[in-house]
């Protein structure tokens, strides 16, 4: 009780004010930031995390406002500022001075017209920096410091020729430009690829650490949130559901919902009860990809290789995983599986059809119903002014199966199978909420009674919660019609909860490849080491945390 | 290399069409100029020398001939003869031209300027927090769609009746050439300033909207920094393609508002050569202003990689999305 | 939800996405609009319902100032330019609807076709539209009067023409957005045909964009007309066109300035509102 924190938060109250109706998005929430600590604010979509850091930072939108409760920020002299109610102009001198922040998304966050070099300079240019020469040092300093190599260079560089972690490098750097005491970071990561969300985050604790910053990190992911805070603050639906010390919350979690985040969370607990598959012996596979090599032309240059030399098998009833980063060519393969794109090389064989000898028309269409394709975003993959009933019935109308009612029952039974309301059929995507959506594209895809069912990412735009109720519907759905699955994921941990087989691969070549508790457990390849290292949560064990839970594999 | 060699090759094919397009319209489908002009009965030709006169203008040629002809003549410069006149259309139009540019640039320039004073105040953010002003923030973005709701000929009439007839200040005889002026620039400058001020407005909104202004703003950024630094550059971009557009209403409105004021002037030539059908006079000036238009939007091609970088390395162009396979 | 999503009115997402659905907003201005063109459409209709002058014959002294006689006084003739105004409704938006449907048939088609097929098909039509851009509105649409003749439909049709290439670049890029969408690549997943599939997704989702714009051009429409009627290549005298109206009005600016005002006054009141609803139907589909 002896210093005061650096942001302390008291009954903060924000509501928006929407055409229809006022909006409680904040109600009265308490927490503080210390000095060179970190606070993560973590919390599902909704749940208000986002409105509470933008009213720290004084950029609420328009519609937004503080009905009560007080933001107070203290100098390292011991003075302490109220941030509720402070006029623009005193906001300005605080912004970039004294609270710094680290956007989202890296790609739409930089000028795109506008050098590095300049976006960095920006904050001491707006606070009053004039010498150019010193500005120059200054942006050179802070780009080395971030971990670019050759400042000079990046400084004369445009946005998009960096990759996005250098981007969210170079966010930090102009974060970091004039000291702040704290930094706002939201969900700093989540746009970027898992190794380099790793480097990123340890970069923020690492400067932390030497400024002595305090750092409000908001974020969606637990398990990030249990790396790295020392104070965890749980919000759902505007309300703190928890708060406390980040080792005694995930050790001992009080609020049900934190129970349900953490059960969730798959790098960090088997959420699934999942049986795993083994291929009975002497089964011929059902799937077999050999040498596969998909090119796409470029206008002047060489055609690019997406993805080349991909070979697996996957037996029937089982599921495979297709993991990597982005560029890695999981995606090309699936799509080349499903018929989608016909690759420049090599076979793909499903259920004893040779796909890449389809010559479209009526063959292709036959194919289609033994392969489905669930795309990542459930908000593009609905035609919008279907109704859930149309969506189900189409697949059953373009192959000319059953009658009306037929399709209609067919429809509903499988609304049914993914546990939705028959009421859903009557309604259009976007009266229903994400997660809900997935589980019509995933019926979509079962009405044809498919063999094999390509999952493209089918659960990485989902809250966690959702998440993990998707896989549980999809294991259910695997146990209950003997399907298999090839689960195209950049997400190890969701792998190691639902897939037997595993490819693992990189810039479009395999690099290990193997039952999962092998790759998983003892990895080959430094590339999976690496993967499986920058897993949030990798160095806590669900069972360290909660002895009780038994892991189902 | 590359780049500059295809839209320079793209801008040819497009002039080359619209050539051809405007000689079957005006020169080919009419029929014929010489019939037009000499055939009626009153002049008291005969069959025989109109034949003469035919030949003399080459009109009883094969129809290809007499296209490549046209075509050989405007490169030269030759751009025919005035049905009507018998006067050169290229000394015609040149007379005109003067009176017609100073219309012209003066009304861009009093357009831009008031396109950019209504978007920059229906936008700007420190009106935001003045709760009065929202009623004149939503009338400033309403008065782009009424200016461009505007007939633009009523628009000269009203404001002649207004500012001549009725207050007096500016003379209707004897006007200075200065004051003679005024009307018509402000006549021609409402319907550009219209279309100008909207997609100036929505350009400012959606980059107002993009995270990088935001995080501009997090980083201590004053509105007028925003509006001067992250916005206008970002948000000029869309309406250079407008160029082109505003080019095709500058010359409409020319016609308009020549007629309208009586004003020697090029649009004045062309509302005259349509009464009296006098289609070579028609066609020279539609194949200029082809010609001008084209010139403009590639200007306009070339300099968007100099104003956006995202489009200077075209080696590092983004892969397409692929194609639905079916 | 970012911290920085859309600082200019960002909604709170609740998680209940149900709460979002909106019918198009039915605000006070939509709704005077439509009243507006509905009276106009009336007037088109049953001039008869709404005076009881006649818009040609002379029906009482010339040059009156308007009174409750004479709402918009009358004219040099003494015609009472009210009813010409009415009865002039049926040319000018009879005319704005041939226009736009000559832009809309032959301009969603090109397009429509262009975004479908693709490849070279895509690449000659599309220089066709550029080549109609190419040559300024009036100017073309001059040209085309010029060889089919003045007249009222003459005069449409050449407005509609220089509409095509409007409706051609936004319909072809309408169908291209939807063709990469994901619901379109998931019924070809499904067994879909090329026919059944543009039946189904591609137009009913191309639509609603090139509706609103059909709206928009309404207008456009309608003061292009207008304007070819001033110039005098529209209706011939005494037609109640409402351009050639004004025209005739102009010779008494000085004296008479209801002839101009108010037919004027009505165009632009016509105009405005389709604009306004061709804003609220983009909206309202988006949503």
């Amino acid at each position: 009780m002896s210093v005061p924190p650096l942001l302390q938060i008291t009954d903060l109250s924000i509501t928006y004010r929407t055409r229809r109706a006022t909006v409680e998005a904040v109600r009265g929430i308490d927490l503080s930031v210390a000095r060179g600590q970190v606070t993560a604010l973590v919390g599902e979509s909704g749940s208000g995390k986002s409105s509470a850091a933008q009213a720290a930072i004084g950029l609420l939108p328009e519609n937004g406002r503080i009905t009560g409760g007080s933001i107070a920020l203290t100098g390292q002299d011991g003075s302490r500022e109220e941030l509720v109610s402070l006029p623009e102009h005193a906001w300005r001198g605080l912004r970039g001075t004294r609270i710094g922040l680290i956007p989202q998304d890296p790609t739409s966050s930089l000028d795109p017209v506008r050098t590095i070099g300049a976006s960095v300079a920006e904050p001491l240019r707006i606070h009053g920096w004039h010498d150019r020469e010193r500005i120059t040092a200054r942006v050179h300093e802070l780009l080395d410091r971030v971990g670019l190599d050759d400042p000079a260079l990046r400084a004369r560089q445009y946005p998009h020729e960096l990759s996005g972690g250098m981007r969210q490098r170079v966010l930090i750097a102009a974060a970091l430009a004039l000291d702040p005491d704290l930094l706002i970071a939201d969900e700093p990561t989540s746009a970027l690829d898992v190794t380099v969300q790793a480097t990123v985050l340890d970069l923020i604790d690492e400067l932390r650490d030497s400024t002595g910053a305090g750092v409000l990190l908001i974020t969606h992911d637990l398990a990030v949130a249990a790396d790295r805070a020392d104070q965890l603050v749980v919000m759902r639906g505007g309300r703190i559901e928890e708060s406390g010390p980040g080792a005694a919350v995930l050790a001992a979690p009080t609020a049900e919902y934190t129970r349900t985040l953490l059960d969730d969370a798959p790098s960090l607990r088997q959420g699934v009860d999942r049986r795993p598959r083994r291929p009975e012996p002497g089964q011929a596979p059902l799937v077999r990809v050999r040498e596969l090599r998909q090119e796409f032309p470029r206008p002047g240059s060489a055609p690019f290789v997406a993805v080349d030399g991909i070979c697996f098998d996957i037996a029937p009833g089982t599921t495979h995983a297709l993991v990597g980063e982005s560029g890695s060519g999981k995606t090309t393969t699936g799509r080349a599986i499903a018929g989608f794109r016909r690759p420049t090389a090599g076979s793909i064989e499903v259920d004893r059809t040779e796909v890449t000898a389809l010559g479209g028309g009526r063959a292709l269409r036959d194919f289609r119903s033994t392969v489905q394709l669930v795309h990542q975003n459930p908000f593009g993959s609905l035609d919008p002014r279907q109704s859930i009933a149309a969506i189900l019935e189409e697949p059953l109308r373009n192959t000319r199966r059953g009658s009306r009612s037929q399709r209609r029952s067919a429809a509903l039974h499988h609304l049914e199978l993914v546990s939705l309301p028959p009421e859903v059929a009557s309604r259009r995507p976007r009266e229903l909420s994400g997660g809900q959506r997935q589980r019509v594209a995933i019926a979509r895809a079962l009405i044809l009674q498919p063999e094999l069912v390509v999952l493209d990412e089918a659960v990485s735009a989902l809250d966690v919660t959702v998440q993990a109720q998707i896989l549980r519907l999809l294991a259910r759905l695997q146990d209950e019609l003997g399907l298999t699955y090839l689960l195209i994921s950049h997400d190890l941990a969701v792998v190691r909860q639902v897939a037997d087989t595993v490819s693992v691969l990189r810039r479009g070549r395999p690099v290990e490849a193997g039952p999962v508790e092998r790759v998983l457990e003892g990895p080959h390849h430094e590339y999976t080491q690496a993967l499986l290292a920058a897993i949030p949560g990798a160095g806590r064990q669900a069972d360290q945390l909660h002895p009780e839970a038994v892991p189902a594999s | 290399m590359h780049y500059l060699l295809r839209r320079i090759g793209g801008a040819a094919l497009v002039l080359s069409l619209a050539f051809i397009v405007a000689y079957v319209m005006l020169t080919a489908l009419p029929g014929d100029a010489v019939m037009a002009r000499y055939g009626n009965p009153d002049l008291g030709l005969s069959a025989a020398e109109l034949a003469q006169i035919r030949t003399a203008y080459g009109a009883d040629r094969p129809a290809l001939l007499q296209f490549l002809d046209t075509v050989a003549s405007f490169l030269r410069g030759d751009l025919g003869y005035s049905v009507q006149t018998g006067a050169a259309v290229s000394t015609l139009l040149a007379a005109a031209l003067p009176s017609t540019l100073a219309l012209a640039l003066l009304g861009l320039l009093v357009a831009v300027t008031v396109a950019v004073v209504i978007a920059v105040a229906a936008t700007h953010g420190g009106l935001r927090h003045l709760g009065a002003t929202r009623a004149l923030r939503s009338t400033l973005r309403g008065l782009p769609s009424l200016m461009v709701s505007l007939p633009v000929f009523w628009i000269g009439i009203v404001l002649l009746q207004v500012f001549s007839f009725r207050l007096g200040l500016v003379p209707v005889l004897n006007a200075s050439p200065l004051q003679s002026l005024i009307l018509p620039v402000l006549t021609l400058a409402i319907p550009i300033a219209a279309p100008l001020a909207q997609v100036l407005i929505r350009s400012i909104d959606e980059v107002s909207a993009e995270p990088f202004v935001a995080v501009t703003r997090a980083r201590g950024a004053s509105t007028r920094w925003l509006l001067t630094r992250s916005v206008a550059r970002n948000a000029t971009l869309p309406a250079l393609t407008m160029a082109g557009l505003l080019f095709g209403e500058l010359v409409g409105g020319a016609v308009v508002t020549e007629t309208v004021f009586g004003r020697m002037g090029v649009g004045l030539v062309t509302a005259q050569a349509v009464a009296a059908r006098d289609t070579p006079v028609l066609m020279a000036v539609v194949v200029l202003s082809a010609v001008v238009f084209v010139v403009i939007n590639l200007v306009v091609d070339l300099l968007y990689p100099v104003l956006d970088p995202r489009l200077r390395s075209t080696t590092a162009a983004p892969a397409r999305r692929e194609a639905v396979a079916a | 939800m970012s911290i920085l999503s859309h600082t200019a009115g960002a909604r709170p997402s609740t998680g209940q996405r149900a709460e979002r659905v909106r019918r198009p907003a039915l605000r006070p201005t939509v709704a005077l609009s439509a009243l507006v063109l509905l009276l106009a459409l009336a007037w088109a209709l049953a001039p008869g319902l709404f005076t009881g002058y006649s818009p040609t014959a002379s029906s009482t002294e010339a040059l009156q100032s308007p009174s409750a006689a004479h709402w918009f006084g009358t004219d040099a003739t003494g015609r009472d330019v009210f009813a010409r105004v009415v009865h002039g409704a049926s040319h000018s938006i009879t005319a704005a609807l041939i226009a736009v449907a000559v832009g809309l048939v032959v301009g969603t088609t090109i397009g429509a076709i262009a975004g479908t097929v693709g490849g070279a098909v895509e690449e000659t039509l599309m220089r066709g539209v550029d080549v109609l851009l190419a040559i300024p509105g009036l100017l073309l649409s001059l040209s085309v009067v010029i060889l089919l003749g003045f007249g009222t439909t003459n005069a449409a049709i050449a407005v509609g023409i220089t509409s095509i290439a409007t409706f051609a670049r936004l319909s072809r890029s309408r169908v291209i957005a939807v063709r990469q969408s994901e619901y379109v690549e998931a019924a070809f997943g499904s067994g879909g045909t090329l026919p059944s599939i543009l039946w189904r997704h591609i137009l009913p989702n191309s639509a609603a964009p090139v509706t609103a714009l059909a709206a928009l051009q309404l207008g456009s429409a309608i003061l292009q007309i207008s304007t070819l009627g001033f110039l005098g290549y529209g209706a011939p005298p005494p037609t109640p066109e409402w351009g050639l109206l004004i025209a005739e009005g102009r010779d008494y600016v000085a004296t008479a300035w209801w002839l101009t005002l108010l037919p004027g006054l009505v165009v632009a009141a016509v105009v405005l509102s389709t604009n306004r609803l061709s804003t609220a139907l983009g909206k309202g589909e988006q949503a």
